[in-house]
């Protein structure tokens, strides 16, 4: 028997080593610990044995099957590790592959430029306001000062839609609906759409958006005005813009002024972008003019403000570098997925 | 306004690069248009004098001169010009000198051309002789009598010297942009006090005073202004006149003005109008019937010839200046070719008027016909200026010996300009600049730029000179403090109070939208506001829908361009059209825009203005079905979760069997309680072939258009949290079988109703033509769950609730479970 035992060893050991797959060697393990196995049926037998040889027997074939027990878990072991590392090796992708696409839509960069915009006047106080794109003419013109021989009520210059009624050519007559309808403290900034009999070329376009801006409180100064503008300036094109502030006329500002930032290309230094200037003129602003605080109902010995506004596709052109404005309304979709 | 600093120096004082110049000018108010530095692109060019002229050997065109360049011995070039003659002061370009070019018949070279000697047909040139235009000179700016062949200097000049100096050649000029609120800025009087009080420096005014005058002006002529478009009427006369060149300094100026030279009289007039801005015209006595000026509009339908010589008609709205039988010019505009200066005039009357900006803008603007006097009339001039623009015109003729000035001078001016007093508040202006300058400091800054100040303590009573028409109010004072003392000086703060920042929520909605479109991968799209009315036509919508309700451009840039859209379909095609001759293999994209319809009960009233949303796409991937799950997503997205999608097959737009209304349902407020209420939303499809082929997309495409003010009202943003299911949840999956015409819209409704509240959802999850199933009928595979939000539902819970609903799909659409 206890031949037996060590040849059941032995087989066992040789026959694990020899097991390829994790099957062989469970068939290892069944053939020998089974119910019908052949360690099973040993230990089965010692019944039928004198207590003093089954003693001596049990220890023996107990050792055996605790030395074939750690075999076969070590076996097993190494056997899964291997299959694994086989799976593992039949599964290796190539990660170079392109990946499967899942696709974000991409703003319009005119409205990308009016949203980074936003932020920045929202983050200064500023409520965002729209009015119509046709527009009265009192509200585009008289209402801002712009009297009835002002050169922009041209028919070569302004769409009409009648005698009184028009395509704004700014976005200005909002200040006079924010104006009517408000009480001071004002404090608005009006994006949308405007239009002026210009035929569509490189840097010209019957249609384009602006961005206004209106300030009436009590106490604003000329001071403000600056303040604001600059700080704008600096979020819109980074914290080292510097901006100038150069004397203009508006009909509906007073005094008025333009404003040049440093060019955000090359820093000031002159380049194509800046046309060798160091600066880019960006937008017009003033004081508002009493005769339009007036059309609001305004006191104007009481209330002072100021008013801005900015030309959209203009910044959007010199921040993207982008040299064409009919790539805009021309909206293939490679152009705008570059601003995703 | 084109301004020769060297010009400008005979009015003030000017110490500073033209580079700072510019620099300061800009930051006191005059805007640069452009700077440029003339007469440096030169050198070695110096004066000669033409000692002898032989023909040429071997050449009839040529000709060989000797000139006397202030060297010791005369040098030989050789020139094809026709105009040269012995004794001729002309401009020398020596052997290795640069000139500015271009020569002739060839293009401008950048850094000019470099002259050698050399052999012409055998004969050896040691240079050049120059022309104008060699010289850098653009053809518009070359005197008359200069333009054919080589520059002939008008007298004699030392020979050898530099040209560029001798000739004063060296200049910068430099263009402002004028604001129109500043015609008086139109003239170098204007700019010379800009500069002045930029730099605090004299203005000295030219100098108007005559030496000598024969006889009366009355004796001459008479003038009779018989309409109110003529403000003021001034005439003088001079007589003896010689008519010929001007002087050289004369002529420069006008050059480095951008004006041609013509001759003394008529340069005069154009030296005077650049000076101060008022034009000044100048009849010949002869042509002028009865010695008689009246001022008068034209008869209706009259033609008259200007002094270009075009014939042209007029009405009786244009104001024209006449003699005692005939018009001689057009009143502010052009004089006419019946009363031209030439070379036999001998006695001029010259004219220094005021005609009314607005009628002599209507007048250049019908006859398309501006000029340099009509451009400054429109802009309004200080009619207090043609006194003093008429005796400085008197003044140079005298000055350049072109004739002998008649005494008096006929001034009709019934309504006097005044200069205005505006009152300013030394308090306000710190207050509105946020400054702190002292009654002294503003004083001192309003002398500068010639106005009075009177009044005291807080108060300044401002009077501007008249040609300063811009001060009217307080503001006016205010400006002109602020760009003095310095826009860049005034301090930076930012405005007191705290105002909290805010949108509207129907912006909200459609940012969210925008959001949740990119989100699902379309493009935001832009296209114009305006568009053709055939667009209408190309998408096959009716004949009398309220898509053709257009909003009309009155002076549309183009038919184009000349409605507003009504909706934003057309234009989304336009753009798939676009990509897809591009070769983009597919496209999704939207856009969020206006539409306007024409307000037909109130046509006083501005235009209907609605935003719309409209989505396209066409490609491999896409079909009616990834369309209408864009839609429901985004619909959902902004809270609008209960919507049919209602089968339609009138709308031009759309293939009649692949289109569908888009209807929410949502709970109103009525009169007798809640109820529900349909709204609709929009309307989406496949495009018709028709349509797609219209705009040359040659595949199947898509497109939904949804009237976004629909939407926002439905939109509802406001999230609340429902109990996650606490019970499990039964799922009996069941096919059916129903005719080919049956919509699962039907049978989801009729299972739906039936279900109760245990049934939680209906999921259409296949639907099969095919062998087991019978010709003309289709099987649909339905996936519904059941669940109690109390308990675990048993199989006899289901069962029961599950028989209803099949009893009901056989007693309602006659649908039978499929066997299988």
């Amino acid at each position: 028997m206890q031949a037996k035992l060590q040849q059941i060893l032995e087989e066992s050991k040789a026959q694990l080593q020899a097991a390829a797959s994790v099957q062989e060697a469970e068939d290892v393990r069944v053939k020998v610990l089974g119910k019908k196995g052949a360690l099973t049926e040993i230990l089965k037998s010692m019944g039928k044995l004198a207590p003093e040889e089954r003693k001596e027997l049990g220890q023996a074939a107990n050792q055996v099957r605790a030395e074939i027990e750690e075999l076969l878990a070590e076996t097993f072991a190494k056997l899964k590790s291997a299959a694994q590392e086989a799976k593992f090796r039949e599964e290796k992708i190539d990660v170079t592959e392109p990946g499967k696409t899942v696709k974000l839509g991409a703003k319009h960069p005119v409205t990308v430029t009016i949203e980074e915009m936003s932020k920045v006047f929202k983050s200064m106080g500023f409520t965002l306001t729209e009015g119509p794109e046709v527009e009265t003419v009192f509200n585009n013109f008289d209402a801002l000062n712009a009297g009835p021989n002002h050169p922009a009520r041209d028919w070569t210059d302004t769409f009409y839609i009648s005698d009184d009624v028009l395509l704004r050519t700014q976005t200005s007559p909002v200040q006079v609906r924010v104006l009517q309808s408000q009480e001071p403290p004002i404090r608005v900034f009006a994006p949308g759409r405007t239009f002026r009999c210009d035929t569509a070329d490189a840097t010209h376009s019957p249609m384009f958006h602006q961005v206004e801006g209106l300030v009436v409180d009590e106490g604003i100064t000329m001071a403000d005005l600056k303040g604001v503008l600059d700080s704008f300036a600096k979020q819109m094109f980074g914290s080292e813009t510097k901006t100038k502030f150069r004397p203009h006329h508006f009909p509906f500002t007073e005094p008025s002024a333009e404003m040049d930032v440093s060019c955000f290309k090359c820093g000031g230094r002159g380049c194509r972008v800046c046309k060798g200037s160091g600066w880019i003129e960006i937008l017009g602003c003033g004081m508002v003019h009493p005769n339009v605080l007036k059309v609001g109902g305004i006191d104007t010995e009481k209330y002072t403000g100021f008013a801005f506004g900015v030309g959209v596709e203009r910044v959007a052109m010199l921040k993207y570098g982008i040299d064409d404005i009919r790539l805009m309304y021309e909206n293939d979709m490679r152009f705008i997925e570059q601003f995703k | 306004m084109i301004v020769s600093l060297e010009w400008l120096k005979d009015y003030t004082e000017v110490n500073v690069s033209p580079e700072e110049f510019c620099e300061r000018m800009i930051m006191s108010g005059s805007n640069l248009e452009t700077m440029e530095m003339v007469g440096h692109e030169m050198s070695g060019v110096v004066v000669g004098k033409i000692e002898k002229i032989e023909k040429h050997p071997d050449a009839d065109k040529l000709v060989v001169c000797q000139l006397n360049v202030g060297q010791e011995e005369l040098v030989q070039i050789v020139t094809g010009a026709s105009n040269v003659f012995e004794g001729a002061y002309v401009p020398v370009a020596l052997h290795g000198s640069r000139i500015p070019g271009p020569l002739h018949g060839q293009p401008k070279v950048e850094g000019g051309v470099k002259i050698t000697k050399g052999k012409l047909r055998g004969v050896v040139s040691n240079g050049m002789l120059c022309s104008f235009s060699e010289l850098g000179f653009e053809d518009k700016v070359v005197p008359v009598t200069q333009r054919d062949g080589i520059w002939i200097l008008e007298k004699e000049y030392p020979v050898g010297t530099d040209f560029a100096e001798t000739m004063e050649l060296k200049d910068a000029i430099i263009d402002f942009e004028i604001t129109p609120n500043r015609p008086d800025c139109l003239s170098m009087v204007g700019m010379a006090r800009e500069a002045a009080a930029t730099f605090g420096t004299e203005l000295h005014h030219p100098e108007t005073k005559c030496e000598k005058e024969e006889g009366d002006v009355n004796d001459y002529i008479s003038v009779e202004v018989k309409s109110d478009l003529c403000k003021r009427y001034t005439a003088r006369v001079i007589k003896d006149v010689k008519v010929e060149q001007s002087p050289w300094w004369l002529q420069r100026r006008l050059i480095h003005a951008g004006m041609r030279p013509i001759n003394n009289i008529v340069d005069i007039t154009n030296f005077v109008m650049l000076e101060y801005g008022q034009p000044l015209h100048a009849f010949d006595i002869n042509s002028v019937a009865g010695a008689k000026i009246i001022v008068d509009v034209a008869q209706e339908d009259e033609k008259f010839t200007t002094l270009d010589g075009t014939e042209r008609t007029l009405d009786d709205q244009m104001l024209m200046i006449k003699d005692a039988e005939k018009s001689i010019g057009i009143a502010g505009v052009m004089g006419g070719l019946n009363s031209e200066i030439e070379e036999t005039t001998k006695t001029v009357i010259l004219e220094s008027a005021n005609f009314l900006g607005n009628s002599v803008r209507t007048t250049a603007k019908r006859l398309v016909l501006r000029t340099e006097a009509s451009a400054r009339y429109e802009k309004v001039i200080d009619p207090n200026l043609c006194k003093e623009a008429s005796d400085r015109f008197c003044h140079l003729v005298e000055l350049i010996g072109a004739g002998t000035v008649v005494g008096g001078c006929i001034d009709i001016y019934p309504n006097p300009e005044e200069a205005k007093t505006v009152r300013a508040r030394v308090s306000r202006i710190n207050n509105v600049l946020g400054i702190q300058l002292t009654r002294e400091q503003m004083v001192a800054y309003l002398t500068s730029l010639e106005m009075k100040v009177e009044g005291e303590g807080d108060e300044m009573l401002v009077t501007a000179p008249t040609v300063r028409q811009d001060m009217e109010i307080e503001e006016d004072v205010i400006e002109e403090i602020a760009r003095l003392y310095g826009y860049d000086n005034l301090p930076v703060t930012i405005p007191k109070g705290n105002n909290e920042a805010s949108q509207t929520y129907e912006r909200d909605i459609k940012d969210l939208a925008r959001e949740t479109m990119c989100a699902m991968g379309a493009n935001e799209i832009q296209t114009y506001s305006f568009v053709s009315p055939k667009e209408i036509d190309k998408v096959r919508i009716a004949e009398d829908s309220w898509e053709r309700a257009f909003v009309k451009i009155l002076n549309p840039l183009g038919e184009d361009t000349s409605v507003m859209r009504t909706i934003l379909t057309p234009q989304m095609l336009e753009v798939m059209g676009r990509n897809f001759s591009r070769n983009l293999e597919s496209m999704r994209a939207f856009e969020i825009g206006n539409t306007f319809m024409d307000n037909v009960l109130n046509p006083k009233a501005l235009p209907y203005e609605s935003d719309n949303l409209c989505i396209g796409m066409y490609g491999k991937e896409e079909d009616f079905f990834t369309l209408k799950g864009v839609v429901v997503e985004l619909l959902n997205k902004l809270g609008i979760r209960d919507i049919q999608f209602i089968a339609e097959s009138e709308y031009g737009v759309y293939h009649p069997g692949r289109c569908a209304r888009i209807v929410a349902i949502h709970m109103a407020e009525l009169e007798n309680g809640p109820a529900e209420e349909e709204v609709e939303l929009g309307i989406m499809g496949e495009v018709h072939p028709e349509v797609a082929d219209a705009y040359g997309i040659g595949t199947r495409c898509y497109t939904c258009e949804l009237m976004f003010e629909n939407v926002t009202e439905l939109a509802n943003t406001t999230k609340a949290y429902t109990q996650l299911p606490k019970y499990p949840a039964m799922v009996r999956d069941i096919a059916l079988v129903a005719d080919e015409e049956m919509t699962v819209g039907q049978i989801e409704a009729v299972i739906t109703e039936a279900g109760t509240e245990l049934l939680r959802s209906v999921k259409l999850f296949d639907i099969y033509r095919g062998k087991q199933v019978e010709e003309g009928k289709k099987s649909m595979a339905f996936s519904l769950t059941y669940r109690a939000a109390d308990r675990t539902l048993t199989d006899e819970d289901v069962q029961a609730v599950h028989g209803v609903v099949l009893e009901a799909l056989r007693e309602k659409l006659g649908v039978t479970l499929r066997e299988m």
